[in-house]
């Protein structure tokens, strides 16, 4: 087999074994470690049988590597029917020579010890059964029966030691799964022996709620992420959540989506949040909080984008018939398949498999816009700490699919607003918050953006109103009085527009007064323009008479002269003047 | 080096089929795994146990899973050797190279525990 001969090619690194397993293969950086084997332990009920029955079939029917599965516990029927309700055929497999089941059955009873043995006949079986069908994968499901099976653990511990010696010269790749002891990996310290890969797998309950989690304790020659990632066994099989690994490294779209609600776009920026951002909308009871996040979907949806909401407090029904009641129609987005809900009781799983539901939903479901109403709801079920752990994985999980996605946040009475319980304000991109403002024996709603990353966001309280049409904000009023809102508000602008008419009549009545002072000066100037005119014509009049008096005694002058034969110079200057005279009046 | 004579060979002249229905009749059956020291002492212990306490009514198989692999599973054999007692009923495994005389005859009931 070429497999065999690998040491003899140059080192080229650890090759790996795809498991074909969601979320395995990237936590561990591409599967197990290639022909050599690996250690599955962990307690009863931890899914080591179904792990390594995984392995086999996804082998045989994703990579096509046949595989032999030597059971030392159940039987090949158990085994076929335990995994057929998810979906797997081994009976259909074992046809097509892809799949070798082996049942080892050992009864201690029947067994008497009388002198040396080894164990070739396990041996000469498994090496059968990998020749017989050229298996690549092999798992031994629980090689510790052994040990029970047989009286002399010395020798048993030397023939492990050399099958696992074999199985690496055979070339395959194999799973070998182990029960947990007390304090060790393995009841029977088998993980001295297999020391390449181990896995060790846990399934714990806490609060009732339990939870699956998986660790690699060690990964010979290769990195591999080293946290415990929680996994999850459905009708699908096995899948491992490797969410945490996505890490930091997401696109930032600059996108703007809008928030549904036009004043709170114009408090952003104008132009409502970024697109694959993540929104925290915290409050108290009552606060609007669903409200907004309705509007939020409502909008995504009118634009024909998919919106999922994960409502954990209200059935569909009772979302759609509370929304429709503020103006907000869900029902015809969901008949369209625009909008889905996932509604759940956050104790009804646990944090790990309510964020395996979520995740599932999203890739399946692929929406544009994501609704969780509310997160602190799972403080029910998990700490803090885990909480937010949760929520930090799935942030992380919508932000790679560029998901917008709104969280609401329930803030209880005993704690400060400005406190998002769940402890996860770190890792929204922004935060609106609503609060009850008491005053005047009533309650009404404001409305403040606490943080908006990369926006350039209104500073401003805005009043926040529900009405038949949805949700309003209205500035609030702010003047000397501090700030107003409600009816405060409006008696307020009440007052307001009072004064305000009343300055408007007073300044209509100056605005009249001077109008009627400057008709009647302007009455006054034509007045006095025509008077002066008549005298003007009167007084011209006379000066015109005059000079026609004085020209006609000049000229009866000259007359009289030249009567009298004056002198001719006498003459002369008469006659000057009569002609000066003539000339008419100087103006 | 002696070999023993491997898969359903007789070692005593009489057929398995010839009186099945037999209650004092004894089917041994003895795997091993190729003619290793090992088997090679496990059939000379075996032979020597039945001449002495079984002469004339024994009948043993003696069965090379190196030869036959697929023999293994029948009788879920892991060690080698191994003994089974077919006959009488019911089944009995005995493990080892049945150098432990004693074991071996409460292995296969002929002495009471």
């Amino acid at each position: 087999m070429a497999r065999q001969n690998r040491n003899s090619k140059p080192l080229k690194g650890l090759q790996k074994d795809r498991t074909g397993i969601p979320g395995f293969d990237e936590i561990t950086g591409g599967g197990l470690p290639e022909g050599r084997p690996t250690l599955v332990c962990g307690s009863a009920g931890a899914g080591k049988t179904l792990f390594a029955m995984e392995f086999l079939v996804r082998g045989a029917m994703v990579f096509n590597e046949p595989g032999v599965f030597m059971s030392f516990e159940e039987t090949d029927e158990e085994l076929a029917t335990n995994v057929a309700s998810l979906g797997f055929d081994l009976t259909q497999l074992q046809a097509q020579k892809k799949l070798l089941l082996d049942y080892v059955f050992i009864e201690r009873s029947e067994i008497e010890e009388t002198g040396e043995y080894d164990l070739e006949g396990l041996f000469l079986r498994l090496g059968f059964a990998i020749d017989a069908i050229g298996a690549k994968r092999v798992v031994l499901d629980t090689l510790e029966a052994l040990f029970s099976a047989l009286p002399n653990e010395a020798i048993i511990r030397a023939e492990l030691r050399r099958l696992f010696r074999w199985l690496k010269d055979k070339g395959v790749t194999a799973v070998i799964t182990c029960e947990r002891g007390e304090g060790t990996l393995t009841r029977y310290g088998l993980e001295e022996y297999v020391a390449d890969c181990v896995i060790l797998l846990d399934h714990r309950v806490q609060n009732q709620v339990s939870t699956r989690r998986m660790r690699i304790v060690k990964y010979r020659g290769t990195s591999h992420g080293t946290n415990e990632y929680p996994f999850l066994i459905d009708e699908k099989g096995f899948s491992v959540l490797p969410i945490t690994s996505v890490g930091l490294s997401h696109d930032a779209s600059t996108e703007r989506i809008s928030s549904g609600v036009p004043r709170l776009d114009t408090m952003l920026d104008g132009k409502g949040f970024y697109r694959g951002s993540s929104i925290l909308v915290s409050g108290r009871a009552g606060t609007g909080k669903s409200t907004l996040a309705a509007h939020f979907v409502s909008a995504a949806c009118a634009r024909g984008e998919r919106g999922l909401v994960f409502a954990f407090e209200e059935s569909q029904a009772q979302i759609i018939r509370n929304m429709r009641s503020v103006g907000i129609e869900l029902e015809s987005y969901v008949k369209k398949g625009l909008l889905k809900f996932q509604n759940a009781r956050p104790s009804a799983w646990g944090l790990e498999l309510h964020l395996a539901l979520v995740h599932k939903s999203i890739i399946e479901f692929e929406p544009s816009v994501v609704v969780v109403d509310p997160i602190t709801n799972f403080l029910a079920v998990a700490d803090t700490i885990e909480t937010k752990a949760m929520l930090m994985r799935l942030i992380d999980l919508l932000k790679v699919n560029q998901t917008t996605a709104m969280f609401t946040s329930l803030t209880s009475a005993a704690n400060e607003l400005e406190d998002s319980e769940v402890g996860v304000s770190s890792l929204m991109d922004s935060w609106v918050l609503v609060k009850n403002i008491e005053s005047n024996g009533e309650r009404n709603r404001g409305l403040y953006i606490l943080k908006a990353r990369g926006t350039a966001h209104s500073n401003q309280v805005r009043e926040f109103v529900v009405t038949n049409h949805g949700i309003e904000l209205i500035d609030a009023y702010i003047g000397s009085d501090g700030v107003l809102m409600g009816s405060a508000r409006a008696s307020q602008l009440a007052r307001e527009r009072a004064a305000e008419l009343e300055r408007q009549q007073v300044s209509a009545r100056k605005d009249r007064e001077l109008r009627r002072k400057q008709e009647l000066y302007e009455a006054q100037l034509i007045a006095l323009k025509g008077q002066y005119e008549a005298e003007r014509d009167a007084i011209l009049r006379e000066l015109d008479e005059e000079h026609r008096r004085e020209r006609l005694v000049a000229d009866q002058r000259v007359e009289i002269a030249r009567l009298r034969q004056a002198d001719s110079a006498e003459v002369q200057m008469e006659e000057n003047g009569a002609r000066k005279a003539r000339k008419g009046p100087p103006r | 080096m002696k070999t023993i004579p491997t898969k359903r060979r007789v070692a005593n002249g009489r057929s398995p089929q010839a009186d099945s229905g037999d209650l004092d009749r004894w089917n041994l059956r003895l795997y091993v795994a190729g003619q290793t020291p090992r088997s090679l002492t496990a059939f000379k212990n075996l032979n020597d146990i039945c001449e002495e306490y079984l002469k004339g009514k024994y009948h043993i198989e003696v069965i090379d899973l190196m030869e036959n692999p697929t023999l293994a599973r029948g009788d879920q054999i892991l060690a080698v050797p191994t003994l089974v007692r077919q006959l009488p009923q019911p089944i009995r495994k005995i493990i080892g190279d049945l150098s432990n005389t004693e074991r071996v005859l409460v292995g296969l009931d002929i002495q009471p525990r």
